[in-house]
């Protein structure tokens, strides 16, 4: 199988989804003739042209706008978000157009829409322009929200949110675009809404994905060496969140962490441990952990904003207090 | 204007110039982080703009803010220090290069979301009108912010609720890779004004003295008919968007032309021809501002790192 980085995978799938369905087109700010901020649709531009690789204004409400217009009367857009810190800046369309038309039109439109957008901290950006704030998202029925940890997932996840017939928000993490995994030769599409067992083990059960996914991974070959054994579900979507692989894993382990890259209070580590709860309460032994973000906004200074996110070590000592 | 004020110009474009040069060898060496735009080339926009404003006129603008922070008086150590994440930095290390600003000085910051700055600025205008003062309020901001609804949304509400605010765009031709006719339905930022029904001109952004002219009658204007203004100044970036520009979008001859057009060069040679000041005085402003710049470079290096209890301060007041 060969081994590409998350950023090549992301480019496949868009790539290949372009040559396959002419509907297929990509919308949002340096997105052509600059080859994408993070340089996923380099080469897209001169390859596809300007109409199906379109760079727009400044103008994240025209982009989102024009993207569900152009959805509803059959097209398929994929409209990128230079960071998803900037879909603040039109709200309205994320939330409470896209996931909301069909339904309140009762059933009239399809908006076969994907909204690519690199979320993340870590990168010393400062408060506005580090932000994790996927749960916010997966709070609205309606919209789908994506955000996967591998290579092999990102291309297979972002192939079946393009042929979608609802919105998709697919998060992809900033410092992430290097990570290198196998992938499948050829074609291959990975249904939206399953979780997936990572790595196996029989003591204490981490859910986690995306950036978590990558600090989970390293927490347990770490933990391996003291003669721990995790086991890694990787969510892959948060909305709709499928908890059969969890609560299959939580059975057999009774514990759990949970580790996510957002902020604790009211995050999808708070929504995972409800489910865990209300499911499978009885086979718990320990409380259930979440490995989060400090409660801040984001610092510019490196060492505090490395002290704010959540690191290997916080998830190899609450591995540890769950097993107590 | 006196020889004072025009030295006191020339040393602030120099300055400028010298610590964002140094500030692309720190972050080339690792020492700055995130995302740092230089504002070389367009330094005549800012130092004119300033020069004309009373302390008590207020003064905002984007990320692109190291200039405008030295102009409204913020020391190069201060700026330096922000740039390295030092606890002595404008926002205490915790904004960096995007985001510096002193209440002090009356700059309230370099803001990093698109055009998002713009319908703050009329909230600063809002304050002074309710509390009856007539300070004026100076927003920054660049082509590719024309585009995006907030700034129509600032101008609209700037005329109909008559706010003091000079909207001065500064047009450096592009907003990140994309040219203002790629993206702009009209290519003359100023014409946007029209809709508003709001007074605008335009002004040759690599002269300090004509942004300086400009500004002033703007300035007036805006205070005594409390109206807002627009200004577009035409000016260029002669570096990339931000560290690490692949600059496919422009040609280098492009480049070039302008830089050839070098706003200090231009300010010297305009000095020159006056008859009270010598090439000998301009060459010690250069040699006080490059010793200044090192002064700061040693002040951030040995400045603290902000402490752990800062991370968890000014989250809320009571912090
Ligand atoms: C709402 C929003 N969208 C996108 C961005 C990313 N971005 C940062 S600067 C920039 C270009 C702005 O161009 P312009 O307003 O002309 O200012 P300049 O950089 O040329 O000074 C873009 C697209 C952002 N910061 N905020
Ligand atoms: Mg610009």
């Amino acid at each position: 199988m060969p081994r590409i980085t998350m950023r090549e995978a992301i480019s496949q799938a868009l790539w290949e989804e372009m040559e396959r369905d002419p509907a297929v087109f990509i919308l949002g700010e340096e997105v052509g003739v600059w080859g994408g901020t993070y340089a996923v649709t380099k080469g897209f531009y001169d390859h596809f042209g300007p109409q199906r690789v379109k760079d727009t204004p400044i103008a994240e409400n025209a982009i989102l706008g024009a993207a569900i217009g152009a959805a509803m009367v059959g097209l398929r857009p994929v409209a990128e978000l230079m960071t998803i810190n900037f879909a603040f800046s039109a709200m309205d369309y994320v939330v409470n157009q896209a996931p909301k038309l069909r339904y309140m039109f009762g059933g009239q439109f399809r908006i076969p829409l994907v909204i690519r957008a690199v979320g993340g901290g870590g990168r010393q950006l400062g408060a506005t322009h580090s932000q994790t704030p996927d749960a916010v998202f997966a709070h609205f029925p309606g919209l789908k929200v994506v955000s996967p940890g591998t290579p092999e997932d990102a291309k297979g996840l972002l192939k079946t949110a393009i042929r979608s017939d609802d919105p998709v928000l697919f998060i992809e993490h900033a410092t992430m675009y290097q990570v290198r995994g196998e992938v499948p030769e050829g074609e291959y599409l990975i249904p939206i809404g399953q979780s997936k067992v990572q790595r196996p083990g029989r003591d204490v059960t981490i859910v986690t994905y995306a950036k978590g996914l990558e600090l989970s991974l390293k927490a347990a070959d770490e933990l391996a060496k003291e003669g721990i054994e995790v086991e890694i579900v990787d969510l892959r979507t948060l909305r709709p969140l499928d908890m059969g692989p969890v609560l299959e894993s939580f059975k057999k382990t009774n514990r759990a962490v949970i580790v996510e890259e957002g902020w604790r209070s009211y995050g999808v580590g708070a929504e995972v441990a409800a489910r865990i709860y209300e499911e499978a309460f009885d086979y718990a032994d320990a409380p259930i952990l979440r490995v989060a973000q400090k409660e801040v906004p984001l610092p510019y200074n490196r060492t505090l904003e490395q002290a704010a996110l959540p690191q290997v070590p916080d998830i190899t000592a609450a591995v540890k207090e769950v097993l107590k | 204007m006196d020889k004072e004020k025009l030295l006191q110009m020339y040393y602030e474009m120099v300055l400028i110039r010298r610590v964002e040069e140094r500030g692309a060898e720190l972050y080339q060496a690792g020492k700055i982080g995130g995302f740092m735009h230089l504002y070389i080339g367009q330094e005549a926009v800012s130092t004119g703009l300033i020069a004309a404003r009373e302390p008590r006129d207020r003064v905002i603008t984007a990320y692109r803010d190291h200039g405008v922070a030295i102009n409204c008086g913020i020391s190069a150590n201060e700026v330096m220090a922000e740039l390295l994440g030092k606890v002595t930095g404008t926002s205490k290390g915790k904004g960096g290069s995007m985001h510096m600003a002193s209440v002090e000085k009356n700059m309230w910051g370099g803001h990093a979301i698109v055009g998002g700055h713009l319908p703050i600025a009329a909230g600063l205008a809002l304050g002074d009108q309710y509390q009856g003062n007539d300070n004026v309020t100076i927003c920054m901001f660049g082509d590719g912010a024309t585009n995006i609804g907030y700034f129509h949304e600032a101008l609209n509400v700037s005329m109909t609720w008559n706010l003091r605010v000079l909207w001065v765009c500064e047009n450096n031709q592009y907003g990140m890779g994309t040219s203002v006719e790629r993206a702009s339905a009209v290519s003359e930022i100023r014409q946007k004004a029209e809709g508003y029904g709001m007074k605008n001109s335009r002004v040759d952004g690599m002269d300090v003295l004509a942004v300086y002219e400009a500004a002033k009658q703007a300035i007036d204007y805006v205070r005594s008919e409390s109206k807002p203004y627009l200004l577009e100044a035409v000016t260029y970036r002669f570096r990339g968007h931000s560290m690490g520009d692949p600059e496919r979008y422009r040609s280098q001859d492009e480049v070039k032309k302008w830089q050839d057009n070098d706003p200090i060069g231009i300010f010297r040679a305009a000095l020159l021809k006056k008859k009270n000041i010598t090439a000998a005085e301009l060459d010690e402003i250069e040699a006080r501002a490059e010793a200044d710049t090192q002064k700061a470079v040693e002040f951030a290096e040995a400045s603290p790192e902000p402490g752990m209890e800062e991370l968890f301060k000014d989250v809320y007041v009571e912090d």
